[in-house]
């Protein structure tokens, strides 16, 4: 089947939607990981969020998904002065499909949560933007890793959220299948607001607008400076390799 | 067909065993009948034999059938509220701790000779184990995917959306915890049916050995036992068969490679 473009829906027509958060703060096993953290990713953009593991990048991604847990707490606001709940569409580390349904009806899994009718027609598009139109129908158990994570992938962009959260959704795929999924995410996503949260500097590079590196206890946000080119960029570039050097320095340094 | 070439070798294996032991041991036939006079009584009562084990299966299956649905509903009443977690978890636990062979009597005398009391037998003996790993499964919906269903529905109240969550995540989730529980109680369940025509029947395989035992025809107690044995096994291939073929998608084979999970 060949790729279409998806038809708009009402909420690619809106404005892109800008999030800011106030004041977050995090206990987590009686240690305060970070507390007044604001963070601010503006409307559109690919904001990459990097952080070395146990910092509470896990934990800041599921405030501003409206996953409570405890000891989290922060002031959410959309761009336009409302919440964000049933704006927020979700991508994890894992690919968390439902072994049980086909890839399908994992990529309709929303509608079939909300007993709306599932349209087929879209997520059969998105599925062949993916590139796995011919997996429709089979069982999620016959895919490979990261054809699991492009269903993944399809699936949150079913959704049609203007926020979408991804926490570190490449980082266990093998070189090729990251550099692949990570070009596929940058088309497939852009003009979206997109907060991504990774640990690998690299992948922070290729994909960002923005960057934001979160370290230090209680831990604190700096951007870094803005890349030229537009994402996906080739991790070979020169610019790049400076740039990673910069970050390398600035996770050192606390 | 590899598992009944396996069975059928262990069972030509266990009569050779018999047979010896009945040939050097000069057992007197009313002590051990040799197996050639068992499978003649298999032969000759063949009629009366299948009748009896007619109405044991049917026990059985009626017994699993109504066991598996009050223990599936037990379960989701755990799963779904922790009133029902408070006082009726204990009581589960506690139930169990008398055995089903000290209450047979009684419900004998409640619910008569006929097929009510073993099949409330049946009931009782598989109850625990579907409850259990049912609940057990329903309590063990990985966190991933709650989490992805919490952000796919609107709304802000926590507890607003646990019907759908609980339709289309933890229970397809739980179901192999389920057919674990099945599984057991397939197995256990002709344990009730025949407690329950011990302690006072009128038809039934338990019913036809303290029959023959009364009246020493000793290898019709053992072709009644063979009976039971075959329905037993019958009844667990069977459940085994249906349960691989509804989760096709769960792996019956254990996964080796920690990264499948």
């Amino acid at each position: 089947m060949p790729a279409r473009p998806l038809s708009a829906s009402p909420l690619s027509l809106a404005p892109p939607l800008a999030i800011s958060l106030r004041s977050a703060h995090l206990t987590y096993g009686g240690l305060v990981l970070f507390d007044g953290l604001d963070l601010e990713l503006p409307g559109g953009v690919f904001t990459c969020l990097l952080g070395p593991s146990g910092i509470g990048k896990s934990s800041l991604l599921r405030l501003l998904a409206g996953l409570t847990s405890p000891g989290v707490s922060g002031d959410l606001r959309g761009s336009d002065g409302r919440g964000l709940t049933g704006r927020v569409a979700y991508m994890a580390q894992q690919d968390l499909l439902l072994p049980w349904l086909s890839v399908l009806q994992n990529v309709t899994l929303g509608s079939r949560l909300r007993s709306e009718p599932a349209n087929r027609g879209r997520a059969l598009d998105l599925l062949a933007q993916v590139g796995l139109a011919d997996s429709a129908l089979v069982r999620p158990d016959t895919l490979s890793g990261g054809m699991r994570q492009r269903v993944a992938l399809a699936r949150t962009l079913m959704e049609d959220r203007p926020l979408v959260l991804m926490d570190e959704p490449f980082s266990g795929l093998d070189a090729l299948t990251r550099l692949r999924l990570q070009a596929l995410a940058a088309e497939l996503l852009a003009g979206r607001t997109v907060l991504l949260v990774t640990h690998d500097p690299l992948e922070a590079l290729r994909l960002g607008e923005q960057i934001l590196v979160m370290n230090g206890r209680p831990a604190t946000l700096s951007a870094l400076p803005d890349l030229p080119g537009a994402p996906p960029r080739d991790p070979g570039d020169p610019a790049l390799q400076a740039a990673y050097r910069a970050i390398l320095r600035r996770l050192e340094a606390q | 067909m590899k598992s009944l070439g396996r069975l059928l070798s262990t069972l030509a294996g266990l009569l050779a065993l018999w047979q010896v032991i009945v040939t050097f041991g000069e057992l007197p036939p009313y002590i051990l009948p040799d197996p050639l006079a068992v499978i003649s009584v298999l032969w000759k009562d063949s009629g009366p034999l299948l009748y009896h084990a007619g109405v044991t299966g049917l026990e059985i299956i009626l017994g699993m059938v109504f066991g598996t649905l009050l223990g599936c509903a037990s379960a989701l009443l755990l799963s779904y509220s922790q009133h029902a977690r408070r006082w009726l978890l204990p009581m589960l636990i506690a139930s169990q701790a008398i055995p089903v062979f000290a209450i047979a009597p009684l419900l004998v005398l409640w619910l008569g000779y006929g097929m009510g009391s073993k099949i409330a037998m049946s009931m009782l003996i598989i109850y625990f184990p579907v409850t259990a790993n049912f609940y057990d499964g329903l309590r063990h919906t990985p966190r991933g995917w709650l989490d992805l269903a919490r952000v796919m529905l609107p709304g802000s109240q926590p507890g607003s959306h646990r019907w759908a969550i609980l339709r289309h995540i933890a229970i397809p989730a739980a179901l192999p915890a389920l057919a674990s529980g099945l599984r057991v109680a397939a197995a256990v369940a002709p344990i009730g049916a025949v407690l329950g025509e011990w302690v006072g029947s009128s038809a039934g395989l338990g019913y036809l050995m303290l029959h023959a035992n009364s009246r020493m025809q000793v290898s019709l107690m053992f072709a009644a036992l063979f009976v039971l044995a075959a329905l037993a096994v019958l009844l667990y291939f069977f459940v085994d068969a249906g349960l691989r073929r509804l989760l096709p998608w769960h792996p019956i084979t254990p996964t080796t490679d920690p990264e499948t999970y």
